[in-house]
Parts: C-alpha cells; structure tokens; sequence
C-alpha cells in the first residue's frame, strides 16, 4: 500500500461509516430526535457552532488551569516524594485513594465546598488529571540509572545536582507520558464536574450544553456538541505528544529516529 | 618511584553474606598500569570500587601514602552516559559537578575529545554512536579532570576485537603521555599482559591475590608484540598463575 493510501485509510474508513448511517437514518426513517443524520449534525454545528464555541472555550479553560495546576503541583509533589521512601509511603496511598474515589461522587462536596464555580471545577478536574503525571514523575525520579548515580557519587554530586542534573532528566520521559494521559483526564474531569454542578447561563461549559440539549430533544446539537468536545480532546493529545517528541527527539528511545 | 596506595588486609562482605574479598594486600606505585586479572565474580570490581570510594571496606584499609588524590577518574563496564545531554555535555559533567564552569572548561572539553579522537561528535547524542564511540566518550569524560589516578572496569569487554585493540592503543598511549597511574580490571589473559606493567591474579570468591607478577616487555608496547614470542611466553605465565588459582579453589572445596 502506497504512503498515500495509508494516510487517507482512516478518512475513507470514516467517510463511509457516516454514509452508511445516513443511509440508515433515512432509509429506516429514524425521527433526528432519537438519532440525527450526520448531514443535520453538520447543519447544527454550523448554526449553533458560534454559541458552543464560547461554551467550549469555557471548559477549554478549565481543562488547561487544571493540567497547568496539576503539573506544578503533581511534580512538586513527585519532588517530595523522592527525597525519602519515608514520606512517599506516607503520602502514596492517600492518593491512591484520591484517585480510585469517582469524581461524580467527590464533586458535589466540592460544589459546597468551593464558593466559586470556576474554582470548584478546576478542582474537580484537577483531582482527575494531577494522579498520572504524580506517579509517573516519583517512577521516573526512582528509577535512575544505578551506573549514573555511581558516576555521580564519585565526582561527589551534592543532593541538589543529584536532582537537577540526573534525576529530573532520567524523570522527563516518564513526565511527559503522564502528562499526555493527564491532558484527556483534564478534559474528562472537567466534562464530569460540569454535569455535576449542572451550572446555567451564559457562563456554563460544553457538558451542560449537552445537557441542555438534551432536555430540549435538540438531539443533533448534542452531536455538534460531542463532536467539538472529541476534537478538543484530540487535539489536546495531539499537542502533548507534539511536544513530547520535540523535547525527546534527540535521545529517548520512544521517538522513532529520523538518522 | 613513590607509592600512592598501600592496601591492607581489605575485605568486604555483602548484607546478603557473599564474600567478595577477603585480605588483599597491594602497593601501588605512581606511574604503575596494574591489571587484575581473575575470573568473574572474584571481587575484582569490588576492590575497584572499595579504592574509588564507592563502597566501605568490611575490613582492612586503604591508605593513600600522599593523601587520597582529589581527582580519580573511572571507567564503567557500561559508557554510562547521560542519553539527555550531547557527547560535550556528557564530558563535561565532572567539571560541573566539581563546580568549574570557567571559560577554560570548552577548551578543556575539546581536549578531552581530542584525545579519544572524537572531537568531531560533539554535539551528537549518546544513542547516535557504536559501542566504540560511547566508551570513548566515557573515557574522554575520566579524562577531563586530569586525573591522577585512573580506575578501568572491563571497560572493552562488550566491544568487538578490533575496536578493542584500538582502544588498548589508545589507552597505553595516553598512560604514557599523561604519566597516569592506572588500575584495570578485565578477564583477558592478553589484555592484561598487552597494557600493564603489572599483572595482579586474583582467586575466585572470595578474592584474594594468588600472584602479582611484573611484566617485563619492552615499551612502547605497539601492535606488533601481540604475535611476538615473548609476548605468548609471559601470557602464558599469567595464564598459568591464573589456572593455578582456580584450580587451587577446586581443590580446596574439594578438601572441604
């Protein structure tokens, strides 16, 4: 199969998928309000695109303050984490807890808790996102090189160089395939925490959109919906593996070399 | 010549019981290109890393008769290079970690290069060079601080024949350029005869010297001895001393 053949499989593969739920739709008479025909939820993207924009940039924004948040402290943690088994065994299964426990089911605590709704999202999605890139950091800050660590004991490397300069970049890898899964998480935290507080307004997010849309039997908007939230998602996972590669290309065996 | 290290009565034994090495007793001279020779598992790393400081002794001391010298390169079995950081970083790590981030330390760098002949792959990556290459850099990266002690763990022993001829080469004539004073550890009969000026045959576990043996060829050494009849007479000695000390362990179990 030629390069181009390849490339466009997946296209023709899912061109031909919605053919044939058009057909179905209407050779089945399907009413759009138990399932729309692809060509409507084009049409409502179309028509109700600009207004589930602003709502998506809504979730966008807590997605990324939440993966932002979950980074910074999701690493510092790891940090802490590393500087003795003590305190990570410690602190470890709490977040194991944190993590297992349903966000649906922590979220409306969280709502009451936290005054501002902007603020009890982020944390929601927080929650979701921040356990990835926590454990994947402490591995990889755990799992250094016991040759390099020799080699670094005899030129007698202080705690700080020991750190700096070979437990964070034995990390890095380990990092970023925490964060790429941490990103979808975000996305998913944030979806979940919207459903949950069900916030009106102008100021309400992608999921409540849904939701909304629902209620009315707007069903193909709530596919216009679905669609932007899995094209933000995509493009999401798309960035940080963009930037994955970028940062690793030179030396770490998971990107493919173009010697 | 003036001792640097007498070693005495050293042994070290692990947490899980197994003896490593049980009485060595060594004097090194400066200047000296000792070899240990012995086969695997007979403590001959161990002893490396007792006298780098790697690992604390069980028993017995190492005394550095002028002080223990500030600047002791080392050479792992593995290039263990840092895969994140370019050939000039990956040598220029021990001049960082010793703080010297003058404007002398690039050209230090290059020289390190310059002299394992790989001044031209410093910006490349770890992952973009042959095994060869790698431990070239790794002894670039022993050599940059100037060491005056330099440790060798069967640095050659995953590299083919003709790189490790080279290398050999290589090395002999930076020890005589450089005045260092080596000790190497490998199991290769000839590699010890070929590079040293002392050969010392080792026991299996636990470790302890069956011989310490001069060796009384001409310097420099260059290709051309490896066929020479002297050569093959003072290989074979070494060998023989060596079979002796397996064959001495044998026997002992034997008795027991």
């Amino acid at each position: 199969m030629s390069d181009l053949a390849r490339r466009a499989a997946p296209a023709l593969f899912g061109i031909l998928v919605l053919l044939a739920w058009e057909a179905v739709v209407v050779l089945a008479a399907i009413p759009p309000y138990i399932l729309p025909a692809p060509h409507l939820v084009l049409l409502s993207l179309w028509t109700d695109g600009p207004s589930l924009l602003g709502s998506l940039w809504i979730t966008v924004r807590i997605t990324l303050a939440a993966l932002l948040a979950a980074t910074g402290l999701g690493v510092a943690l790891a940090m802490l984490m590393a500087q003795a088994r003590w305190i990570e065994r410690s602190i470890y299964p709490y977040l194991v807890i944190l993590q297992v426990t349903p966000i649906v089911a922590i979220a409306p605590l969280i709502i009451i808790w936290a005054d501002d709704v902007f603020v009890s999202l982020l944390i929601c999605a927080w929650i979701v996102a921040f356990f990835p890139i926590v454990a994947n950091t402490a591995f990889g800050l755990g799992s250094v090189d016991r040759g390099l660590v020799d080699l670094f004991r005899l030129y007698r490397a202080d705690r700080w160089q020991m750190l700096a300069l070979l437990r964070m970049p034995s990390a890095l890898p380990h990092f970023l395939a925490g964060l790429r899964i941490s990103g979808g998480l975000a996305l998913i935290g944030a979806v979940v925490a919207e459903f949950v507080a069900g916030t009106g307004g102008t100021e309400s997010g992608l999921a409540f959109r849904i939701i909304e849309a629902g209620y009315r039997l707007q069903i193909p908007k709530m596919f216009a919906a679905l669609v932007l939230l899995s094209l933000t998602g995509i493009a999401i996972h798309a960035l940080l593996g963009w930037i994955s590669r970028v940062i690793l290309r030179r030396w770490h065996e998971s990107v493919s070399s173009s010697l | 010549m003036a001792a640097l290290l007498a070693v005495s009565g050293l042994a070290k034994r692990f947490a899980r019981g197994t003896e490593a090495l049980a009485g060595v007793d060594l004097r090194l001279e400066r200047g000296e290109f000792l070899s240990i020779v012995g086969p695997s598992g007979c403590g001959k790393s161990t002893f490396l890393r007792l006298v780098a400081g790697l690992d604390a002794p069980t028993a017995g001391r190492i005394d550095w008769v002028a002080g223990r010298p500030a600047r002791i390169g080392f050479v792992f079995q593995e290039p263990t290079l840092m895969p994140w950081a370019s050939v000039a970083d990956n040598v220029r790590l021990p001049l960082r970690l010793a703080r010297e981030t003058g404007p002398g330390t690039a050209a230090r760098v290059a020289e390190a290069l310059a002299l394992v002949g790989l001044e031209e792959f410093a910006g490349a990556f770890p992952r973009e060079l042959s095994g060869g290459m790698r431990m070239r850099v790794s002894i670039a990266r022993a050599l940059v601080l100037q060491p005056e002690l330099l440790l060798l763990d069967e640095p050659f022993a995953a590299l083919d024949e003709l790189t490790r001829f080279r290398l050999n080469d290589d090395l002999l004539a930076l020890w005589r350029e450089r005045g260092l004073t080596v000790i190497f550890v490998t199991h290769s009969v000839f590699e010890s005869v070929y590079l040293s000026t002392r050969v010392v045959v080792m026991t299996p576990r636990p470790g302890r010297i069956a011989a310490d043996l001069p060796v009384v060829l001409p310097q420099p050494r260059l290709p051309a001895l490896r066929t020479a009849p002297e050569f093959g007479r003072a290989a074979g000695a070494v060998a023989e001393r060596l079979g002796a000390a397996m064959g001495e362990r044998a026997m002992g179990a034997h008795r027991r």
